[in-house]
């Protein structure tokens, strides 16, 4: 198996000398029991930029964005915010680095005693930005950057559709406008045209409001719209990384046959043996 | 395979798993406090929390204790001697409810409802990522969803326990009255003579340590709990076991505290 070195190109035009990592992850490890999930990771993302993780189902990639955020104690392995290694912060300061980052999860993880309203202010009411009653009229602004209709406020989320919540926990996700964004699989689960619509939003939070950005997909033509840069997992390491435009030429075997989609390749072989 | 040492060690792993356990408890319910003394508090969980544990627990806990009452005045007709029988019976029905049977009949009631429910919401929540979403949102999950409950469990349970108190003398009442052909005026003078207000307290000063518990290991169990429906579904289960062992252990505890100086 070829390895490419494991970072990720800064995006064309930036400037030559190399700026600190807003995400610099090294010889992250973790096993669950006997199961080593992820050995060895390591990533760059510089800031405001997005990066689009690809890979195989079960191959690390949730697991890998919780380490990130300290939902999950890795083994090993250093992981820095702006240069500041967050394992070795305090609780305290380790709660306030996570509070810098929004995450969308994958199966939305929408508080279901909560109606949508609230679902989608809750960090701005958390931070005091916001009254409960401005919170309620802002609602309806975030929904609509989601393309939902400011009726679905009131609903609670037991009642909305698969890709209604994802797209409530989508907007929860930026409406405090985090200057980190992590999107775990954003698009699953969406019509084509919605998928587009929430890449085009992804975009715009990393362009205009110069967010960073991590996205988890397994669709490779939102990959390449919404990622600058992008990396593969595989048996627990990056195994490929570079511009998101060269996705599909990447000149890497793995690589070729994930975002081509084809049955015989270097991965189904080790699937068989 | 050694037949001294294998139940040996058998005890051992016992001993060291129930260690751990308490450990672990002890450790969250120190943080669940914490959590209590620095403000702020999350008023609106409390106050969802209280309005759960205290109303929507009071008719179990009436019928409970009115039955408890009328079935100590009958038991307690039957055992003792018939001379003097009015001011017995009067005595050992306000003496048991309001020391006893009030505060733990009470607490292992609102344990089967509270506990489980509380274990199976965290449980839920744990294992749908929503308590790992919450401190994505500037939102501590310990003081959000944990601190409300144990204090709310520490109100709740000594409000019931008034209301318990109450409706189990008059339980005992209406037997004595309704039954057995005592006069009320006796038996209402019989039950104020003999009832103490340090019974009453000790018997809401152990309520508040009961509820401490029931919402303690509610969101113990579900803050930890693993694996989906069937996870979600073994917390409820001994959040429900461990908070009534635990009850009646304290009950003896506090009891020695309280009685035998
Ligand atoms: N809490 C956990 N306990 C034990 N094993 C876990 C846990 N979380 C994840 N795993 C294991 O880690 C591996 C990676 O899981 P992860 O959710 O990161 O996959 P993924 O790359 O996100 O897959 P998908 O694309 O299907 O979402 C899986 O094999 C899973 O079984
Ligand atoms: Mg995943």
């Amino acid at each position: 198996m070829s390895a490419t070195p494991a970072t990720a190109l800064p995006p064309a035009g930036a400037p030559a000398e190399a700026p600190v990592p807003r995400i610099r992850v090294r010889g992250l490890c973790k096993a669950f029991g006997a199961k080593k999930v992820l050995d060895g990771i390591d990533l760059d993302v510089l800031p405001g930029t997005s990066m689009v993780v690809i890979g195989g189902s079960g191959s690390g990639k949730s697991v890998l964005l919780k380490c990130i955020l300290g939902l999950i104690e890795p083994d090993e392995g250093v992981i820095e915010l702006d240069g500041r290694n967050i394992l070795a912060l305090s609780r305290t300061e380790r709660e306030a680095a996570r509070a810098r980052i929004g995450m969308l999860f994958q199966n939305g993880a929408l508080f279901d005693s909560l109606p949508v309203w609230e679902n989608v202010t809750f960090g701005l009411l958390a931070q005091r930005k916001l009254t409960r009653h401005e919170a309620r009229e802002r609602a309806a602004d975030f929904l609509a950057q989601v393309g939902l209709a400011a009726s679905v406020g009131a609903l609670s989320p037991a009642e909305l559709s698969g890709g209604m919540q994802k797209r409530v926990a989508l907007a929860r996700a930026i409406a405090a406008q985090p200057d980190i964004l992590f999107f775990d699989e954003p698009t699953t689960g969406l019509d084509p045209i919605m998928g587009a619509v929430i890449d085009g939003l992804i975009i715009d939070c990393v362009k205009r409001l110069g967010s960073t950005a991590v996205a988890i997909t397994h669709d490779m033509a939102s990959a390449r719209r919404i990622g600058d840069t992008a990396a593969m997992i595989h048996r627990g390491r990056i195994i490929w990384s570079g511009p998101a435009a060269a996705l599909f030429d990447s000149g890497n075997p793995e690589v070729d046959q994930f975002t081509h989609g084809r049955r015989e390749g270097p991965i189904q072989m080790e699937l068989r043996r | 395979m050694n037949p001294f040492l294998d139940p040996l060690a058998a005890i051992g792993r016992g001993v060291i798993g129930a260690a751990r356990a308490t450990g672990s408890l002890a450790l969250f319910a120190l943080e669940g406090v914490s959590h209590l003394l620095r403000p702020p508090l999350h008023w609106r969980m409390f106050v969802q929390a209280l309005v759960e544990m205290a109303y929507f627990s009071l008719p179990v806990v009436a019928l409970t204790a009115i039955f408890t009452g009328m079935v100590l005045a009958l038991q307690s007709y039957t055992g003792f001697s018939r001379f003097n029988a009015e001011s017995a019976i009067a005595n050992v029905v306000v003496i048991s409810i309001t020391r006893e049977l009030g505060p733990v009949l009470a607490a292992l009631m609102v344990a089967g409802r509270i506990g489980a429910a509380t274990a199976a919401e965290l449980g839920t929540m744990r294992v749908t990522d929503q308590i790992d979403a919450l401190s994505t949102l500037s939102t501590n999950p310990m003081k959000y969803l944990v601190a409300p409950r144990l204090l709310a469990g520490m109100v709740a349970l000594p409000l019931l326990v008034v209301v318990a108190d109450i409706l189990g003398v008059l339980g005992g009442f209406v037997v004595s009255v309704m039954k057995l052909g005592f006069s009320a005026d006796a038996y209402l003078r019989h039950t104020f003579d003999f009832m103490h207000a340090s019974d009453v307290i000790s018997g809401l000063v152990k309520a508040a340590v009961f509820g401490f518990i029931i919402a303690l290991l509610g969101c113990y169990q579900g803050y930890r709990s693993r694996g989906g429906a069937q996870g979600v579904g073994a917390a409820t289960t001994s959040a429900v076991v461990t908070a009534s062992i635990l009850i009646l252990a304290f009950d003896y505890v506090l009891t020695e505290l309280f009685f035998t100086r």
